[in-house]
């Protein structure tokens, strides 16, 4: 193994110790930010507390850019090089629900608590964290809390910065709540569809065709389900949301559904995509009901492979942690920043239970476990040992 | 003073204040020590979030707390352990001055912790606020801090809204509008000053505490606005607009019982301050009425206990030797 791998894996008890000390303030960031609601294009307000709280740890380059997106920099004691963190800020939770997060020994609880406030309570306690470690990187750490990242938002903040950014980034991490041992490194290509069926008030239901939207949108998902796929490259079909009609005693006069198409290639989404839209006309024009349906975001396939050293001394850390990484693809930031040959995984930090349902509750205790591979993660990047070019010197 | 140059002078809104930094600067220089106390029964929902966010923001960020401490009643779910994990200072109240005995309510933990902790000024949260900030106590604790005159702050949460129609009235809850605004309209004028005299939460300097006495139970507010204008005036006052305060709504029937002792205190009030003649002696039990179907039955509760008053301090052997007041 590598002596300064070694070193960073002898060191993970401290940073463990470390990340118990910031514990209150990692809870106060995240009760503080977390009960700020922030839905999808809405985000502002806890962008906006996030950069305070990091601006009172005395970072001074904090700021807003024209997407809300939150930009804050940890410089480096040399600065030659730029390591992206990345912790979405938006929720899927809206503003009329109750977001106070309550606190008990072992868990914290309330809506999008782990998904992702934890993510970004953990970019704004960093400084604190850093310090407790007396720990100074050789390199600037950009903290990003990127909006629009959830369903119709299709990552366009995070786009957006790095369309617009203009210091060179070395590596990525992107660091998500949920869950301790996730590691994600690449993606595959994804296409996120709405299908939405209506029919008129005032349809003629002596004509032959659709009874109703919510049997039209049926008449789709059998359609869909007959769409071959292949096995490899691996494609599968996932139906995520479906809703219609306003009562029992009601015809229904609409009716969505929210769909993706996941594949490993991308010319396999596309073939599945023409598909889809062959078969809608076909029933739209057989049932006499408006069908129509949309894009609403698109993954290409990208990644780095396993054999990559990020991924390996990941491996490595949460191993030496007792983490068991669990390897799976991501459709998140990770994407967008992959997609910017920029090397970077995605890491989780806790157990969580209940994700995304309001009562999402994360766990205490492991935090500190998630923390120390984060911090561990983190100085091997610094330490050149990430990198591919220099990894095997 | 006149109530408008005092409502001028004296109330603020939290964001009023200068920095943090400069409140501890500030309090450090005239050297002095500040404690929090929490006084809970049965709070395990919201006293570990409220720990964790003072004690991160005002302890190790910014030194502006020097103790913080959670008075308990006998909880019994987990409030204590909660606390304790989060690093509060926890504190039976049944164990603080022993030989003074045992009574039940927020007021006996109020006055107990007077013996109990350190500061020179003591600050009050209630352990219910489920939308916690370190506002709460920097504004409450600022005006104390910056103005030697000032000795006593309380919290007020709705601010008058000036709306395209006119203004809506500041609410106070259904028991100060309907019972001690009234009773202060009519007895203690100066005292209507206060948005919402009811309010839980409050900063006060140690030698004005251990003067006054304090009822047991709901009456704890009412008593020491009125105890506070006697000794020192209204001058000695402040009230701070903390924006919102999220809490549990109280049935009616608690609103009873409140009411209750607040009556009870305010009369003690009356006859201690000469303010009405031959007042009879009063009851400690309340009537309400409950139902089951079309049958009516009277409760009485004996509110004795929740009315009776803890003396001054300063009138405790064990506190003059324990703060050298002999």
């Amino acid at each position: 193994m590598n002596q300064k791998l070694s070193d960073i894996i002898g060191s993970l008890d401290r940073y463990k110790s470390a990340a118990k000390s910031v514990k209150d303030i990692l809870l106060s960031n995240l009760v503080m930010l977390g009960e700020v609601p922030a839905p999808t294009f809405s985000e502002r307000p806890r962008v906006e507390v996030v950069q305070q709280l990091l601006s009172s740890s005395g970072l001074h380059n904090c700021s807003l850019d024209d997407m809300d997106n939150g930009v804050a920099v940890l410089p480096g004691s040399e600065g030659k090089k730029n390591l992206l963190l990345v912790a979405h800020a938006d929720t899927m939770f809206s503003e009329k629900v109750d977001h106070t997060i309550s606190l008990y020994t072992n868990e914290a609880t309330g809506p999008g608590v782990a998904d992702n406030s934890l993510g970004v309570a953990l970019l704004a306690t960093l400084p604190q964290l850093l310090e407790e470690l007396n720990m100074e990187l050789r390199d600037n750490l950009m903290l990003l809390t990127p909006t629009r990242g959830l369903g119709r938002g299709n990552l366009e903040g995070l786009r957006f910065f790095l369309k617009h950014n203009k210091k060179p980034l070395s590596a990525g991490i992107c660091v998500e709540g949920a869950q301790l041992g996730r590691l994600s490194f690449s993606c595959i290509g994804m296409l996120r569809g709405e299908v939405r069926c209506s029919v008129p008030e005032e349809y003629d239901w002596t004509k032959f065709g659709a009874t109703n939207a919510i049997v039209s949108l049926n008449e789709v998902i059998n359609k869909i389900l007959e769409i071959s796929l292949p096995t490899r490259p691996r494609t599968k079909i996932v139906f995520g949301r479906i809703e219609g009609g306003t009562s029992v005693n009601s015809v229904p006069t609409t009716a969505n559904l929210q769909f993706e198409v996941r594949s490993e290639s991308a010319r396999m989404i596309e073939t599945v995509a023409q598909q889809i839209d062959a078969l809608i006309m076909e029933i739209s024009s057989n049932c006499g009901a408006d069908i129509q349906w949309e894009v609403l975001a698109r993954r290409k396939p990208t990644g780095i492979p396993f054999q990559h050293p990020l991924v390996t001394v990941a491996t490595e850390i949460m191993k030496a942690l007792e983490v068991e990484p669990r390897i799976a693809p991501s459709t998140s930031e990770l994407s967008v920043v992959l997609g910017h040959h920029i090397p970077a995984v995605t890491l989780g930090v806790t157990q969580v239970e209940k994700l995304n349902k309001p009562e999402e509750s994360a766990h205490i205790e492991p935090m500190f476990t998630g923390i120390a591979q984060f911090i561990a993660i983190l100085k091997a990047i610094d330490e050149g040992i990430c990198d591919e070019n220099t990894a095997m010197a | 003073m006149k109530t408008q140059q005092w409502l001028k002078d004296n109330t603020y809104h939290h964001s009023d204040f200068p920095s943090l930094e400069s409140l501890v600067k500030e309090k450090e220089k005239q050297n002095l020590s500040i404690s929090l106390c929490i006084p809970a029964l049965n709070e395990e929902e919201t006293i570990g979030k409220e720990i964790v966010l003072l004690k991160s923001e005002l302890m190790t960020r910014h030194s502006l707390l020097d103790e913080l401490a959670v008075i308990d009643s006998g909880s019994t779910d987990r409030t204590c352990e909660v606390a304790r994990s989060f690093g509060a200072d926890v504190y039976l109240s049944s164990d603080i001055l022993p030989e003074e005995g045992e009574k039940k309510g927020k007021g006996e933990n109020l006055w107990k912790a007077i013996y109990e902790l350190e500061g020179d000024i003591i600050l009050y949260l209630d352990a219910d606020i489920k939308n916690i900030h370190p506002k709460f106590a920097y504004g409450l604790l600022a005006p104390l801090i910056l103005r030697p005159e000032v000795k006593y702050v309380k919290a007020f949460y709705d601010r008058p809204l000036i709306l395209s129609g006119g203004t809506r009235p500041s609410g106070g809850g259904r028991v100060t509008e309907i019972l001690v605004r009234p009773l202060f309209s009519l007895f203690f004028p100066p005292l209507t000053v206060f948005v919402q005299p009811l309010s839980g939460e409050y900063a006060v300097r140690r030698e004005v505490l251990e003067q006054i006495a304090f009822p047991v139970g709901y009456g704890v507010e009412t008593s020491h606005l009125i105890d506070v204008l006697q000794l020192y005036g209204l001058e000695a006052f402040a009230q701070v607009d903390l924006d919102q305060r999220v809490h549990r709504n109280q049935e009616t029937r608690a609103l009873g019982k409140m009411a209750f002792g607040i009556l009870k205190t305010f009369l003690q009030r009356l006859r201690m301050h000469g303010l009405i003649d031959e007042l009879p002696e009063t009851g400690d039990v309340l009537h309400q009425f409950q139902s089951t179907g079309t049958e009516y039955e009277q409760i009485e509760h004996d509110l004795s206990e929740s009315v009776e008053e803890r003396p001054p301090m300063l009138e405790i052997q064990s506190y003059r030797e324990k703060f050298g007041r002999d």
